[in-house]
């Protein structure tokens, strides 16, 4: 079971969905919190909707308000940042340098990448942490290689 | 307030129970900040709002060690809060972003920051924040304790941190001056308080002079000068230090000439400036959790005379000339908090040394009575630690600028004598402190009178006794005995 939780953690760095920063996270985790991660996790997603919704509209706006959109775009690169969301925070990256150069197409094809690595992203994970639950406490966090 | 950080029996423990405030609007940062803090052992709040992280620690004046804020917050700007959190509290800042743009990270350090991270954070990077406490705590522990607990510092310093890195330990905010002198100046405070300064005599000046032209103002190098002077005995550090006070000496000189034009009557008024600022820390520090502006004005009735303060902004805006920004006028408004938070700023370009050191040297003249008034106000008024430590440091920021007088009237007269004029009788009381100076040159008054562009006779003849008496009163106070060593690290302020 704990070999399988493993392997899957792997494939998620093998295809780029998560990086490094995952793994600082469970290294936190104790038990005081023996779900951090996926506590975290949680949060994460539960805050960026209204984040997602914001710059939804933003994108509805002509013309394009480059300045919120990159404000925005900042603030939720910030919060994929925390877990190591590496594809969301690739396409977050992106949409910036499409608000830098004021790319309105750019931008909206952008989000919508973002917006699917986003949700695979949540998909993966939750199935993951369901495992992981089932799986038991990990003694230690394993370091993939 | 209450428990002192410093004092407590906590600090045995010293980083564990480092009272942290992590402010980051975002839920998920500050949950895993939360964590990553309490695994370090520290004590942490968080906080989601800077105006909430303001608030919080305008209650609790003394409840927090360090602050570590992201930078982009709806509420207030990141810088805004860091800026504050410095003037206010004078706590160290640690700012963190996902951005690491240079000018970012430039901007985070002029506005004060003593750290700048980058998100995603790691375990790793937050083991060693303490770092910005201790190094605070070193520059404190001096100002109230005495040496012994500088030489245990040194000490420790000495055993645990050898890396050729570790003087950056010491150069806290203050990126300009050199970094190897803050090392040797603790060396020398701890081990020979009061006579470790080095006396620039005329000749040394001289041959120092002779060896920067010779070499040559842009290409010059505290080895290089050294080596060309011949003086065996002269350490690096000693050159470094003077050739900074050199450097800053002549883009004085220039700004002088060139605010020259400007007139003598806003000069005039910047002299009473100091009154104001060098008053208004006692107080700021000592009654709590006083906005800063009520505090300015509740001291106008407690310690100076009234008429003399408003006279500030517009000085100082003829002062500094046209380069001189609104901020910096506003700055000035605050009070001392920003002169010093401006020596911790020494990277702004907008705050050249120059301008510092015009700031500081017309302040001697009527200061000191002000400030022992403070001075004696707060021990009063505050028996508890924190009160100390702040009148403490404020007093030793005050011998600062006793000391950047110094060094104006001592370069000063240096410059006199190299251009053989000079006669006067004013800078025989100083003599006595610095015995050799009675040889290069005595006419520094005279030039300081000069060169600050104010032409009341009066006001010159003051500076010397006024000096002389703060040393003489020195030992009625419990924190000056180091004070007075603090002087020579007044100098690497600038």
């Amino acid at each position: 079971m704990q070999k399988q939780l493993a392997k899957m953690k792997q494939s998620l760095f093998d295809q780029g969905y998560l990086d490094e920063q995952f793994i600082q996270l469970e290294e936190l985790q104790d038990d005081a919190n023996p779900n951090f991660v996926e506590e975290v996790v949680t949060l994460y997603y539960r805050d960026s909707v209204r984040l997602v919704q914001n710059i939804e509209q933003a994108l509805e706006k002509n013309p394009l308000d480059f300045a919120k959109l990159d404000s925005y775009m900042h603030q939720f690169k910030g919060s994929s940042s925390s877990f190591g969301a590496k594809k969301v925070k690739t396409e977050c990256t992106q949409f910036r340098d499409h608000c830098r150069a004021g790319n309105a197409d750019g931008c909206k094809r952008t989000f919508q990448e973002l917006k699917k690595e986003y949700a695979t992203l949540k998909k993966k994970l939750e199935v993951y942490f369901q495992f992981a639950r089932q799986a038991g406490p990990v003694e230690k966090a394993c370091r993939p290689k | 307030m209450g428990s002192s950080g410093f004092s407590s029996p906590r600090s045995d423990y010293f980083p564990a129970g480092l009272r942290v405030l992590v402010v980051d609007d975002d839920p998920t940062w500050l949950k895993i900040l939360e964590k990553m803090l309490k695994k370090c052992n520290y004590e942490v709040t968080i906080c989601n709002l800077a105006q909430e992280a303001l608030d919080l620690l305008r209650e609790r004046k003394d409840g927090f060690d360090l602050v570590i804020s992201d930078v982009n917050m709806p509420d207030m700007d990141g810088f805004k809060l860091l800026e504050l959190v410095g003037l206010e509290m004078d706590l160290p800042v640690i700012m963190m972003s996902v951005d690491g743009e240079t000018s970012r990270v430039m901007k985070g350090v002029q506005h004060g920051a003593c750290d700048y991270l980058l998100k995603p954070i790691r375990m790793k990077e937050l083991r060693n924040i303490w770092q910005h406490v201790y190094r605070k705590r070193i520059h404190e522990v001096r100002d109230i304790e005495g040496h012994e607990s500088i030489e245990e510092l040194y000490m420790m310093r000495n055993g645990s941190e050898k890396s050729s890195d570790d003087s950056y330990l010491f150069s806290g905010g203050d990126p300009i001056s050199g970094k190897k002198r803050k090392d040797s100046d603790i060396k020398s405070d701890s081990s020979s308080a009061k006579k470790s300064r080095l006396v620039w005599t005329v000749d040394l000046h001289q041959k120092f002079v002779k060896a920067v032209n010779q070499i040559g103002l842009d290409k010059v190098g505290p080895k290089k000068v050294r080596d060309l002077m011949g003086v065996s005995w002269i350490t690096r550090e000693n050159v470094a230090s003077h050739l900074q006070k050199y450097r800053l000496y002549l883009s004085r000189l220039q700004k002088e000439n060139e605010v020259k034009a400007t007139g003598n009557v806003c000069l005039q008024n910047s002299t009473i400036l100091p009154n104001e600022s060098n008053a208004a820390p006692g107080n700021v520090k000592s009654t709590l959790p006083m906005p800063m502006t009520e505090s300015k004005k509740a001291l106008y009735g407690d310690v100076i005379d009234p008429p003399k303060t408003n006279t500030s902004g517009i000085s100082f805006g003829h002062y500094f000339g046209p380069k001189s920004e609104a901020k910096i006028q506003n700055q000035y408004s605050w009070g001392p908090g920003v002169s010093f938070m401006q020596f911790k700023q020494g990277q702004n370009p907008h705050f050249q040394s120059g301008h510092m050191f015009d700031y500081v040297h017309p302040r001697p003249s009527i200061k000191e009575p002000d400030i022992q008034v403070t001075q004696v106000q707060s021990h009063l008024t505050n028996s508890n630690s924190f009160g100390q430590i702040s009148c403490s440091m404020w007093g030793t920021k005050n011998h600062n600028l006793d000391q950047y007088m110094f060094d104006y009237l001592e370069s000063s007269s240096q410059r006199n004598s190299i251009h053989g004029t000079g006669s006067s009788s004013a800078s025989r009381l100083w003599d006595e402190e610095f015995n050799s100076f009675s040889s290069r040159g005595p006419n520094a008054t005279d030039l300081l009178e000069e060169s600050i562009g104010c032409s009341n006779q009066e006001f010159v003849p003051q500076v010397s006794p006024h000096l002389f008496d703060s040393f003489n009163l020195d030992c009625e106070y419990p924190c000056d005995p180091v004070e007075y060593p603090m002087m020579d690290q007044g100098l690497h302020i600038l």
